[in-house]
């Protein structure tokens, strides 16, 4: 077990948006996060990576509790936080971006080997190099941020809704990168709207509604659960 | 009547041309989708036709009226109402302030402030925010700032409305809720314009789609022409 | 009406009433000191006017003052005092359209730097048209008795808080509001954004250049280092933020508070009293970031916190 959330409870100022809630990511799994909008999804990746702290609960990350420490304590640890929307540095360079996620002194060092393997993933990027994050696409932009994850060299990636505004297309390619990135090692926790796809190359699932955790199973089981049918792929 | 019609309509940001000699029109009545890549163009076609930005060459007509060279503001009260990828609502203002405003300033007649507030209300529960009127706007969830972002829209009393991306973010049920109100606006008279990645919604609600990929539009037609397009299955849908 | 608002209105009036009739009771110092607390509230209201809702932190507010004080010291000895303030507030008004019109584009910092560099701007052409073209260095303004001058800054006082009251009230106050929250959607919503804001700047002027026409014939000397005192630009800023922007009675208290606390640490502790006022503010600052309006807002709340707790 690399991740373990134990009843946490996360509150904003006197609302509360977890409600204990508890998962586990194992190593080399995909776990997906799904739920409605406002169901506390991002809140959750929020809590775990230090930005907000849980009122109760704990989180442990290979053994080390990790739900009192700072946000770059937990990337130094090796949780790697990829935000909506990617939030790249609009007035930086691609190059730059990516260096900026190899901050950290360990992952200073070997920064120019990893950005050659983020280039290798994401050859569009190595294509736009130079060019301000500005000036990307949607599409570039959330291939950035996933590269710029990548470079604190993680060992797990938790994504929130890397699938946001992409075409068909491109929601294909993100999703055969976040497969193959698993083929390669790395432990993947999942938050997305897109229920179909994410469920389809996760191993396991958890269904976040209003805070609380309603449904964890295996994905294809959750798949054939006549609630979440209903609810969350229109059928 | 085409009630929107651009013809050799070009965008440079820089060097790079955003949007290059596009023609493009749409019916009264009519919803027409426009799909592509990211970094298409679509949202930049959106600026251009509501005046955030300028054109570099090429007419926009509204109703037969030259449009191109008009401020927003001027566009807005001309009938031509839009929504933003990004959800562009006034935060800090309750979301019965962000349609009131649309009903007090949009309109080329203007209204009085009874009549004004009265259309508020009625446009909150025509999208089903009415109970949560005195919330601020920044408090509601994603979806629920998307449907104040239309409510203020409708405010405005367009005949031609500008959806960008108005599912992103929403999971399938919400989206079928979605395509329902969009039905609904048609049903009031409006015509609609409506930039999507979720091919789904388009295809349920569109009469007809336009593709533009790299600035250019590459097909158009209907939406069983569309997926069967070889380019657009290519560069946009895959398979 | 509610009992309580009620109220509120009739402490309102007894407060009027009493100050309208300070001159009879307080002594001479009460009412010049009085003066300059309704100076700086006037100030800091107009200020508020504009910059509180779009965002927009203007430091120009020396520059519409001073000119209305340059109004009085040049015209006041060849017309009557009433068209001597009805001048410098128009002066101050025009400028305000022009300066508005021109600066209104540029965002954020780019319009602050711009409004105090108008500021040093005017300073320096008066200055040089004062070494240069006239050989004088200031000018002598005409002695107006203390009550009048109260009187004439309370009447300024009274219009400004009323005008701001309706502005705030009005469509144009959620419209400036919508401004400050994304100027985009604004314009997109059908708001002639820059008429609106460039007419909005200019009416906060008008109160700034009448009360620099008033103020003026109290100092009696001024030159444009008095007349262009970067510090008006900065202070009603500080007091409006002191007060807190949230609610309409804010920049009053704030103002009001300020300015006495300057008063009484000037008198008491000559030498030392900027390092003291610096101290409170940073203090008030640090702890109060909604300024006194979210201190009193925090004991409303204690109170119904109670209230709940007890049904």
């Amino acid at each position: 077990m690399m991740l373990e959330v134990n009843a946490v409870n996360t509150v904003y100022g006197k609302i509360r948006a977890l409600w204990d809630v508890s998962l586990r990511v194992d190593e080399k799994e995909i776990v997906a996060l799904v739920g409605a909008n406002g169901a506390g999804k991002t809140t959750m990746l929020n809590t775990i990576s230090g930005v907000i702290h849980p009122t109760s609960g704990s989180i442990q990350f290979c053994g080390q509790r990790i739900d009192r420490l700072l946000s770059y304590q937990i990337v130094k640890i090796g949780i790697s936080h990829i935000p909506e929307g990617g939030k790249p540095f609009p007035d930086m360079t691609v190059h730059e971006n990516l260096e900026m996620g190899a901050y950290s002194n360990e992952t200073w060092k070997k920064r120019n080997e990893t950005i050659e393997q983020v280039y290798r993933i994401f050859p569009i990027l190595k294509e736009r190099k130079g060019q301000l994050a500005r000036t990307l696409s949607g599409g570039e932009r959330q291939m950035l941020a996933i590269g710029r994850g990548l470079m604190s060299r993680p060992r797990l990636c938790a994504l929130d809704e890397p699938s946001y505004g992409l075409g068909p297309l491109l929601v294909k390619e993100i999703f055969i990168v976040i497969k193959a990135l698993r083929d390669q090692g790395m432990t993947l926790l999942l938050v997305e709207q897109n229920v179909q796809q994410s469920l389809e190359i996760a191993d396991r699932g958890y269904v976040l509604e209003n805070g609380h955790i309603v449904s964890e199973g295996k994905s294809r089981e959750l798949l054939q659960n006549n609630h979440i049918k209903k609810a969350y792929l229109g059928l | 009547m085409r009630i929107l019609e651009g013809y050799g309509v070009t965008k440079h940001f820089g060097g790079l041309a955003a949007i290059l000699n596009v023609d493009f029109h749409v019916d009264q009545g009519e919803i027409v989708g426009l799909i592509g890549p990211n970094g298409a163009g679509k949202t930049t076609l959106f600026n251009l036709i509501s005046a955030a930005h300028n054109l570099n060459s090429g007419v926009i007509r509204f109703k037969g009226e030259k449009i191109s060279g008009l401020k927003p503001h001027q566009i807005c009260r001309t009938g031509v109402a839009r929504t933003f990828q990004s959800v562009k609502v006034f935060g800090n203002i309750p979301i019965f302030g962000n349609v009131l405003l649309g009903s007090l300033f949009g309109t080329s007649t203007g209204m009085s402030s009874s009549d004004a507030t009265r259309e508020a209300m009625e446009l909150l529960e025509f999208v089903g925010l009415s109970a949560t009127k005195a919330i601020l706007a920044k408090d509601l969830t994603l979806a629920n700032q998307k449907r104040v972002e239309v409510a203020r829209a409708l405010a405005t009393k367009p005949e031609l409305l500008l959806l960008d991306e108005l599912v992103a973010g929403l999971n399938p049920a919400e989206t079928a809720q979605a395509m329902e109100l969009v039905t609904r606006i048609r049903d009031r008279g409006i015509t609609i314009l409506m930039i999507e990645h979720v091919m789904k919604a388009i295809m349920s609600v569109c009469d007809r789609i336009m593709v533009l990929h790299h600035g250019e539009k590459i097909a158009e037609g209907t939406p069983e022409e569309i997926t069967n397009n070889q380019t657009v299955i290519e560069v946009y849908l895959g398979k | 009406m509610t009992s309580k608002r009620l109220f509120l209105l009739g402490l309102l009036f007894l407060v009027l009433v009493l100050l309208a009739l300070l001159p009879l009771y307080g002594s001479a110092y009460t009412v010049i000191l009085v003066t300059a607390i309704f100076m700086y509230i006037v100030l800091t209201v107009s200020w508020v006017i504009f910059s509180g809702p779009t965002g927009y932190l203007s430091l120009a507010t020396a520059a519409f003052f001073g000119v209305g004080i340059y109004t009085s010291a040049v015209l006041g000895k060849t017309l009557p005092l009433p068209i001597v303030i009805c001048v410098g507030a128009l002066a101050s008004f025009c400028l305000a359209l022009l300066v508005g019109a021109l600066t209104l584009r540029l965002r954020g910092v780019y319009f602050t730097i711009f409004t105090f560099g108008l500021v040093l701007l005017i300073y320096q052409l008066l200055l040089w048209y004062e070494v240069r073209i006239t050989h004088t260095r200031g000018r002598f303004v005409i002695v107006v008795n203390n009550t009048t001058i109260y009187y004439v800054m309370f009447a300024i006082l009274v219009v400004l808080l009323i005008t701001a009251y309706l502005i705030r009230r009005s469509k144009y106050g959620l419209a400036l509001q919508s401004i400050g929250e994304d100027e985009e959607a604004a314009a997109h919503t059908g708001i002639n954004v820059t008429v609106l804001k460039t007419i909005i700047f200019a009416v906060s002027a008008i109160f700034m250049g009448a009360a620099g026409a008033i103020m003026a014939t109290r100092w009696t000397y001024i030159d444009p280092l008095i007349a262009f005192n970067p510090l008006f630009s900065f202070l009603p800023v500080l007091m409006a933020i002191f007060g807190g922007i949230g609610q309409f009675y804010g920049p009053i208290i704030g103002a009001a508070i300020f300015a006495y606390l300057e008063e009484v640490l000037l008198t008491r502790f000559p030498y030392y009293y900027m390092l003291i006022f610096g101290i409170i503010l940073v203090v008030a600052i640090v702890y109060l970031p909604g300024g006194l309006v979210g201190l009193i807002q925090k004991w409303r709340k204690g109170d119904l916190a109670e209230q709940d707790a007890n049904p």
